[in-house]
């Protein structure tokens, strides 16, 4: 496909702005096929990924310890931008990949934390045991997942880290109303 | 009922995360595409765009150098030597709606919030594909329209002037497509 031609494009010029259109370049990958069609990409894919999800244990331990050294590097090398930045990147990477991997419950507590690196309006003031039993309860989570008891308390652990990081955020944003309002705002991402 | 022809469109993925580009990689070929490349930041991932010429592009919004919005942006150049037309699909764990907000304004053309799956990242395949906005240049933007709707109830003062109505209808393949999910 790319390396056709570009097709025509038309430009309607109006007084605040324009509007160009072209015939849809990507048109010829649509393609018709019979109602009886039983070809379902979908279900082809999602069968590709429970193919991979031998590896998700590992993966997942690869993300919770790079979180945990992120950690350490920051206090050892105190605050600054570049460990603030490593910290939330790695607690950021779990919250979009562990629910994929099977542990919504690593996801929700890393939300967590990364909320608390964007929404603090001083990270230095952050009382140190709130971040910590983040990364303690992700690492939990993490390495007791195989544990027939473990959801359930996982989902509570979690819940409850995200109640007392929401607690301390809006105390602490308290007279800043546009971290008010997005701490406040729905994800939207449905829950677990 | 329509399917999309994945072996005939190239992809350019770009993730930091090399677990994320590994499950991208494998929905991609799933679906049937032949032809994807990966890029783990925004600088190598411009480079790519301008050497491949990807017709679709996913990317991560937290990477370091520069970010996917960058990316979204640098791309969304009218006057640049690559495309500045191709759909760009943001896949990222930003979850909160003033991000959407954002990566629209940026230019994107899709945003997907993880946890990914196989569903709807086709969906939003199936959207660029059957049914591309018109672009909008203004003083302030280049990219595809952010108006996905007409609101023939809206009373507020338009931002816009010169009687748009009359380029935004495009025929849409979208509806008879999404039969087939």
């Amino acid at each position: 496909m790319a390396k056709e031609k570009p097709a025509d494009i038309k430009v309607k010029t109006f007084a605040t702005h324009k509007v160009i259109t072209q015939p849809n370049p990507l048109r010829k990958v649509l393609r018709r096929v019979d109602e009886r069609d039983f070809d379902d990409p979908v279900a082809r894919a999602e069968e590709a990924l429970a193919g991979l999800s031998g590896e998700f244990k590992s993966w997942m331990l690869i993300e919770a310890d790079r979180l945990s050294a992120a950690h350490t590097t920051m206090i050892k090398k105190g605050l600054s931008n570049e460990t603030a930045d490593e910290l939330f990147r790695a607690a950021h990477d779990i919250k979009g990949d562990a629910a994929t991997f099977g542990y919504p419950s690593a996801a929700a507590a890393a939300e967590s934390l990364c909320r608390i690196i964007e929404h603090a309006p001083d990270l230095e003031k952050v009382p140190a045991e709130l971040i910590k039993h983040h990364i303690n309860a992700i690492q939990a989570i993490v390495h007791n997942h195989t544990r027939l008891d473990s959801t359930k308390l996982a989902s509570e652990l979690s819940r409850k880290l995200r109640g007392v990081a929401d607690e301390y955020l809006m105390h602490v944003n308290r007279d800043r109303p546009e971290h008010l309002e997005a701490i406040m705002a729905p994800s939207i991402v449905p829950g677990e | 009922m329509f399917r999309i022809d994945f072996n005939k469109l190239r992809f350019l993925v770009c993730d930091d995360n090399p677990h994320m580009r590994r499950i991208l990689r494998t929905l991609l070929h799933s679906f049937g595409a032949r032809e994807v490349y990966e890029a783990e930041d925004g600088a190598t991932a411009l480079e790519m765009y301008t050497h491949y010429v990807p017709d679709i592009v996913i990317t991560d919004w937290s990477m370091p150098i520069f970010d996917g919005l960058e990316l979204a942006q640098m791309i969304r150049q009218p006057e640049s030597k690559g495309n500045p037309y191709a759909p760009i699909i943001m896949l990222t764990g930003h979850s909160e709606k003033r991000r959407v907000t954002v990566a629209r304004d940026a230019g994107v053309t899709e945003f997907l919030a993880k946890p990914i799956s196989a569903k709807g990242l086709y969906q939003r395949i199936l959207n660029v594909v059957a049914s591309p906005r018109p672009f909008i240049k203004t003083k302030t933007y280049f990219g595809p329209d952010r108006r996905r709707n007409t609101n023939n109830a809206y009373i507020g003062p338009e931002r816009r002037v010169g009687g748009e109505v009359e380029v935004l209808q495009q025929p849409s393949l979208l509806d008879k497509a999404r039969s087939s999910i």
